[in-house]
């Protein structure tokens, strides 16, 4: 039975002196008990240790450092560009955005529906942002009041650079459920 | 013709023959037709011997059969498609269309669209069969399991693949697809439990950093999505499926063959 055979030849009998005992060989050949599972415990440690490693590796490797996606802040030039009253689409179709202006100032909503994100249509005759997935309608102030979007439209941060410029920054957003639209840089004064 | 007898007779006691197929020789008796079966790669995920009734087509609608053969289909015509198509943003619509217009037998394309929707539907309704019939009862119920993971795996192939084309449907249909990755808990920017892991001001769990970014390979529907769901479209699901798959196959035999009527 080479079953028998292999299980005898790695099982230390009782009676047998304990692995300490044994010492040195006279040509080191000889592997004690405790020697052996030192080096099993750090093989399988560092084993352990490189495939968790590998594997934080591979979970950050789906993470880019780098984007090649369109720049999220735009100049959209002078304020006196914009008429009141009028929704600007020139920007939407580059940048998502479309620019606003009434009385009192100028703001940039997103064109992004709050719905399930695709791009509503700017209907001048009937005054309203319609979404041609799902049939949600916006407001001019891109406040939603018909169809499954549960919240208005997202308005992003507008301010005037130095050198009189409109400057849309679509990485900070304003959401008017939140309260944000009061922030001063949700809405430029012109 | 004693010839030939003669002839099949000596290649089945060959030497090519008994390296090929072990165990050797023509089966003569049951138990030697079981051991080819057993001892053949392909043939032992599939049960030696199956009982009469059980296969009735009125029983099993053939439908896991059915799922299968799609599942081959699409491999070889979807390799067939790789070798003209290119998942840029330059050329992804207009491959699709060479494909359909000028490549020699462009049916090719239509057979994987429309192979894919079917094998969803024979996929659906293998599980609708199995469920009615009780057969994921003990000691089925792991393969069960496993046949769940494989519908999600069919469901994943299919919106994978559904990108593809770069079209107006698949990219809203995949925009639309991906944001209900937003609301993943813990893991997407605007799922339940996100804004707990932060520290002060510091959200960790951002537009930019969320399961729905690691989906896109980016913050929008882009090129490097595009490329994301062509790979694992076309080596890493199917990888991951047809490791499930065998598993599925070997237990059907494993756990007493497949389920007969009561």
């Amino acid at each position: 039975m080479p079953e028998l055979n292999e299980k005898q030849s790695v099982t230390v009998s009782p009676a047998s002196p304990p692995p300490a005992a044994l010492g040195k060989t006279d040509d080191g050949s000889q592997v004690t008990r405790r020697t052996f599972f030192s080096w099993l415990s750090i093989g399988w440690i560092a084993f352990i240790a490189a495939t968790g490693g590998f594997f934080t590796m591979m979970l950050r490797f789906f993470f880019p450092n780098v984007l090649f996606e369109p720049v999220q802040t735009f100049s959209a030039g002078f304020p006196e560009d914009y008429q009141v009253g009028e929704v600007d689409l020139r920007w939407k179709s580059k940048y998502g955005t479309w620019i606003v202006r009434n009385g009192e100032g100028i703001y940039a909503l997103s064109t992004t529906c709050t719905h399930l994100g695709c791009t509503p249509n700017w209907l001048a005759a009937e005054q309203k942002f319609k979404c041609p997935c799902h049939g949600s309608g916006f407001r001019k102030t891109g406040i939603n009041f018909e169809g499954p979007a549960p919240r208005p439209l997202e308005r992003f941060r507008i301010v005037l650079a130095d050198d009189g410029q409109i400057i849309v920054d679509k990485t900070i957003k304003y959401q008017q459920e939140k309260g944000q639209w009061s922030d001063p840089e949700a809405f430029l004064k012109v | 013709m004693a010839e030939k007898k003669g002839l099949l007779k000596r290649l089945a006691e060959g030497q090519v023959w008994n390296s090929i197929f072990r165990g050797g020789g023509v089966p003569k008796s049951r138990r030697q037709r079981m051991m080819v079966v057993l001892n053949s790669v392909f043939l032992h995920l599939h049960p030696v011997r199956l009982p009469k009734h059980a296969v009735k087509l009125k029983f099993t609608w053939c439908m896991g059969g059915l799922s299968f053969f799609l599942f081959l289909i699409l491999t070889i015509s979807g390799i067939l498609l790789m070798f003209y198509y290119r998942p840029t943003i330059e050329y992804a619509y207009t491959d699709i269309i060479d494909l359909a217009e000028q490549v020699p037998f462009g049916i090719m394309r239509e057979i994987h669209r429309w192979g894919a929707h079917a094998m969803v539907i024979t996929v659906w309704l293998h599980m609708f069969r199995v469920f009615m019939t009780g057969s994921y009862k003990p000691p089925r119920e792991f393969n069960w399991a496993i046949g769940v993971i494989l519908l999600l795996l069919t469901l994943l192939l299919s919106f994978t693949g559904y990108l593809l084309p770069w079209d107006q449907l698949a990219i809203w249909a995949i925009t639309v697809g991906s944001n209900m990755a937003r609301a993943t808990p813990f893991i997407g920017s605007e799922g339940p439990g996100a804004s707990l892991l932060a520290i002060g001001d510091i959200n960790f769990v951002t537009m930019s950093s969320d399961i729905r970014f690691a989906l896109l390979g980016g913050r929008f529907l882009g090129e490097a999505t595009l490329l994301r769901f062509y790979v694992l479209h076309c080596i890493g699901l199917p990888f991951i499926i047809m490791i499930f798959l065998a598993v599925h196959f070997w237990r059907i035999r494993k756990d007493g063959g497949i389920s007969t009527p009561v």
